[in-house]
């Protein structure tokens, strides 16, 4: 590390896509930052490399890495890194970092991501922007970008040429995005929220042609000051928001009557097929477990139909849900901001409405 | 043993957001509150002093009127308040504000026996990185997304969360742990924690205060010192309003339903 | 008169406001619907140190002022009446008296538990025989053979708190004076009694219109022996303590409906830009806007004048009249405020759906308890010298 230099912008090349594993598992967010990551990789014509750190991973899993676009896979095999530590972690990576030297490292902004993201960056001397929800390096795309999701007059405005990472994030709750770069350290490194970046197709070839890189990790149990006592499942199944074709969610509407509120959403998700998601006042009034939030603070959805019962649609909220194909708001408040992006509103007490809707869709489904 | 605890004064996004014309928010009109994972750091710090009788310090950077804060949490029961202060601190992004904050707390004093609290993140920026990098700073090991701490001696355990379910770890102090809100439910102030907060030590770092520290450079904080700047900030754009169905009755939702089924979405 | 508050009494309201919205508010229905006493509730606000706001540390007390306390029963009955009229009788009529009037060894023993809130307080001048005309007692107290124990015998009714009180003010008759011209007078004494003493007993629970769920009994005392010490202030100036408590409960109770005015308006507010009529809402209307303009000038004037004998009282000046305007008018006005906030919510302001129906019927004690609107304006008459 003593010759790192972050502000030799110059020296550093490629990008890199830490690849999280848990319990010898690849996390899913690793595949959706390799294909992402592959995307910059191709528009600067440099190399994608997956940082994998672990214990006896399986060949499998690794060339799985090589699959998803990354051309090398560096490999950093030590039984103390079989489960997460941060001193382990950041120290076999910024190790690795100071002697490869890569121009852009994204990491997933999972708890385990951001919590490595920072200690990283801090110990580099570089920036990190955290949990993003878009990524570009090329001012072209990042205009095209920008046509669709902002009300900037893209044509009419200026734009610094450069093929700095523009990191893209919601910032103050969703009222306002943010694009930051890092223009004068290296490298520039974003954690980036699970669930946004589309995993691309799994490529055969690009698994048989990967390069595993081996590395000879330097650490001992000295590096490392916490004692990692055991780690467990949640006994509870937690909600699987993300995955879900179809979400009910429930916000402060409810609060007449919480319990048959939350009945009510559980009934309409199960005939829809979907599962039960809430607002941030749901979850903070301690009415739901947090594994149900969406909007800013929580997880951010695009099913293919998502249903607000007696949400108002605060912004933060809004920001977890409105890219979702069809958006269904039931809130007795006619001037409520979710009809704003509701696809099909209806204005109406949501204990009176949903049953009938429930009713509804399985005579529906019944019919057919 | 001495807590430190590093709270943020956040506009309140749960409520009314001013944005100004030209699309950033409006700080001055919206109404400031202590964030929600920081007030779970000082509870469970007094949770701490509550059963062993150490000392607990809050610190917050920000503008001057973060006093009425820094008061408040007094008025809960921590013992002193420092308020991190300056024209140089302003414009600072996360590595370099954790840079300020860690010189500020190496200032406190940071003994053998001692724990630093921050919440996980907070909720005008959600970055979650300033407390990582403030251990990162003073050499001490982190325990972020903390659900339960146990203090013994100089041993500390957390069970830390994951999205899928929680590690337990072991630390010694002096470390660092970035608390989330369901660690537990902050107390109100107290009547009588109110009459002493204005009588606790409160003190103001500004730059002079700091500047001898080597962490501190015109070159590493404000936004000089930043490394990351913003390139464009923008408001999403507001999503055309859908169809609004007549009335909320039997009707309006077989039709709802209809519709759904033309699209295919059932 | 500076109306500026402190740093510590605008932290403090915020304080009171966090806690009542999260605490209180939530408990308010099911107190009104089940004629509930709040004993979780009161349990927090001993905690907080809610108990005993204005007295000093060194009985137990936070050490803030009269003003504080005022602000305190007012933002709580905001929310609930009930745990308002809680604090305010256990505050002004029972830990007051004793502060103002009590030897050290019996401010020793009361305060440092009433002030925790260990122990709840009550105060019972009322008797069947014995309401606005307060002269009219029949309780006595008379001194054992020994002259070691005072036997108490009577009842009192409406005493709130009574239920889970552990310490009782009692006004009772102390023998019988006759004047100059030899007309007779009953010569009246104040006793501190405690729930647990032999003889004493907690009678009949009212079924009352509004704060239904705070303790409204009657007391019983048959051969109630207590210690020659409980005696509180000088034998026969029992009337004037009682007065003089009175005088402070007054600046409890007109706080109290001070809030639940307030409340109603917020309630209305809130309402009232929800509410669609005629395609637009209510609060559209000029008829809903100057409404909510009267009934907000009203509050305000109530305020002023509540936080007025609040600061006097804090001061040591005579407050007396004071108490009684702030009360006269603050009962007054929360009556009307709430009855208006009703009628804007039209048929749902009339249903237990909303709490304005409830802000009503609790406000209407607000002009008969711890003295009637008339009592009010006799004793601010004679203060002008009107007689």
């Amino acid at each position: 590390m003593s010759e790192f230099n972050s502000r030799d912008t110059a020296a550093f090349k490629g990008v890199w896509v830490f690849c999280e594993q848990r319990e010898g598992a690849i996390m899913s967010t690793s595949y959706q930052l390799l294909s992402e990551g592959r995307k910059l990789a191709n528009d600067l014509g440099v190399e994608l490399c997956g940082v994998l750190l672990g214990h006896n991973m399986g060949e499998g899993a690794v060339k799985a890495l090589g699959g998803y676009g990354a051309d090398r896979v560096y490999l950093c095999d030590h039984p103390l890194l079989e489960t997460y530590t941060t001193d382990g972690y950041t120290k076999v990576i910024c190790d690795l970092v100071a002697e490869k030297k890569p121009e852009i490292f994204l990491i997933g902004a999972t708890n385990i991501g951001r919590d490595l993201g920072p200690r990283c960056a801090a110990r580099l001397h570089t920036g990190l922007t955290a949990d993003c929800t878009h990524l570009d390096v090329d001012v072209a795309k990042y205009k095209e970008f920008l046509k669709t999701t902002s009300t900037i007059d893209v044509d009419n405005t200026v734009f610094e040429e450069n093929t700095n990472l523009k990191m893209t994030r919601p910032a103050f709750g969703g009222h306002l995005m943010a694009t930051i770069i890092c223009p004068r350290f290296r490298p520039q490194m974003s954690t980036v929220r699970p669930g946004v970046m589309q995993t691309q197709p799994y490529d055969e070839a690009g698994a048989a042609k990967t390069v595993i890189d081996r590395v000879a990790v330097q650490l001992s149990k000295e590096d490392i000051h916490v004692d990692v006592l055991e780690v467990k499942k949640a006994a509870k199944k937690l909600v699987d928001l993300i995955g879900a074709d179809v979400v009910v969610s429930v916000g402060r509407g409810i609060s007449k009557d919480v319990a048959k509120g939350i009945a009510l959403a559980e009934e309409l998700a199960d005939a829809l097929g979907g599962v039960v998601g809430a607002s941030r006042a749901v979850v903070d009034a301690g009415w739901i477990t947090s594994d149900h939030q969406v909007g800013q603070t929580g997880k951010t959805v695009h099913p293919k139909i998502y249903v607000a019962l007696g949400i108002s649609g605060a912004i933060q909220h809004k920001a977890g849900m409105q890219d979702s194909e069809c958006i269904i708001a039931v809130n007795k408040n006619e001037s409520a901001p979710i009809f704003e992006v509701a696809s099909y509103g209806i204005t109406g007490d949501l204990f009176k409405v949903t049953p009938m809707l429930t009713e509804a869709i399985r005579a529906l489904k019944a019919s057919k | 043993m001495k807590l430190i605890v590093c709270v943020k004064q956040v506009p309140d996004t749960s409520g009314v957001v001013a944005v100004k014309e030209d699309g950033t928010m409006d700080r001055a009109a919206m109404d400031t509150i202590t964030n929600h994972d920081d007030l779970a750091a000082v509870e469970a710090a007094l949770q701490i002093k509550d059963a062993t009788g150490c000392k607990v310090v809050v610190i917050s950077m920000g503008p001057p009127p973060a006093e009425g804060m820094l008061r408040e949490l007094l008025a809960r029961g921590c013992d002193e308040a420092v308020l991190v202060s300056a024209r140089e601190f302003g414009g600072s992004d996360t590595y370099a504000t954790s840079q300020i904050l860690a010189a500020a707390i190496k200032k406190v004093g940071v003994e053998e026996d001692d724990i630093i609290l921050c919440g996980r993140q907070a909720i005008d920026g959600d970055t979650a990185q300033v407390g990582p990098q403030i251990a990162e700073k003073l050499h001490v090991p982190q325990v972020s997304y903390a659900a339960d701490i146990q203090v013994e001696g100089k041993t500390v355990t957390v069970k830390r969360l994951l999205e899928d379910g929680y590690m337990t770890l072991k630390v010694q102090t002096p470390c660092l742990i970035t608390c989330v809100k369901e660690l537990n439910q902050p107390r109100y102030m107290s009547v009588g924690g109110i009459m002493e907060a204005y009588s606790k030590p409160y003190a103001v770092y500004n730059f002079e205060t700091l500047k001898d520290d080597p962490l501190i450079d015109l070159d590493t904080i404000g936004l000089k010192g930043s490394p990351t700047n913003v390139y464009k900030s923008f408001s999403p754009p507001v999503k055309g309003a859908g169809m609004m169905l007549e009335g909320a009755g039997k009707e309006a939702c077989e039709k709802l339903v209809a519709l759904l089924d033309a699209k295919h979405l059932i | 008169m500076d109306f500026h508050l402190s740093k510590e009494q605008e932290m403090l309201r915020k304080m009171y406001r966090e806690f009542a919205q999260n605490e209180v508010k939530p408990l308010a229905e099911e107190v009104d619907e089940k004629e509930m006493f709040p004993e979780e509730t009161v349990k927090k606000m001993a905690k907080l140190g809610m108990m005993g706001i204005y007295f000093p540390k060194e009985y137990g007390g936070a050490g803030a002022d009269v003003l504080s306390y005022a602000m305190c029963v007012e933002e709580l009955a905001k929310v609930c009446g009930t745990t308002a009229v809680i604090v305010s009788s256990h505050t002004s009529l029972c830990c007051a008296p004793i502060f103002e009037n009590g030897t050290d060894e019996q401010k020793a023993k009361y305060l440092p538990k009433l002030c925790s809130g260990q122990w709840l307080g009550a105060f019972g001048l009322t008797e069947p025989g014995a309401g606005t005309d307060a002269q009219g007692q029949q309780t006595t107290a008379v001194l054992d053979a020994k002259g070691e124990n005072w036997i108490l015998n009577g009842s009192k009714i409406f005493i709130t708190n009574a239920g889970y009180a552990n310490v009782f003010i009692i006004i009772a008759i102390t023998g019988v004076t006759t004047d100059k011209r030899g007309r007779t007078k009953k010569e009246i004494s104040a006793f501190i009694v405690e729930r647990t003493d032999p003889g004493f007993s907690v009678g009949k629970h009212e079924k009352k219109m509004g704060i239904r769920g705070s303790s409204t009994c009657e007391l019983i005392m048959e051969d109630c022996v207590i210690p020659k010490d409980r005696l509180l202030g000088k034998q026969g100036k029992g009337f004037n303590l009682a007065m003089a408590t009175l005088d402070g409960g007054r600046i409890g109770i007109a706080s109290q409906a001070l809030g639940l005015g307030e409340g109603a308006i917020e309630e209305a507010i809130a309402y009232t830009k929800e509410r669609v009529q005629f395609g637009r809402r209510i609060s559209q209307f000029q008829n809903t806007q100057f409404q909510l303009a009267d009934m907000h000038t009203r509050m305000q004037a109530a305020q002023f004048l509540v936080y007025s004998a609040a600061m006097k009282k804090q001061n040591h000046e005579p407050y007396s009249m004071d108490a009684a305007m702030a009360k006269l008018f603050a009962a007054e006005a929360a009556s009307d405020v709430t009855r208006r906030a009703v009628q804007l919510f039209g048929g749902y302001g009339y249903t237990r759906e909303y709490p304005v129906e409830r802000m009503m019927r609790d406000a209407k004690i607000t002009e008969i308890y711890e003295g009637t609107s008339e009592v009010q304006r006799m004793v601010i008459s004679s203060n002008l010298g009107v007689k």
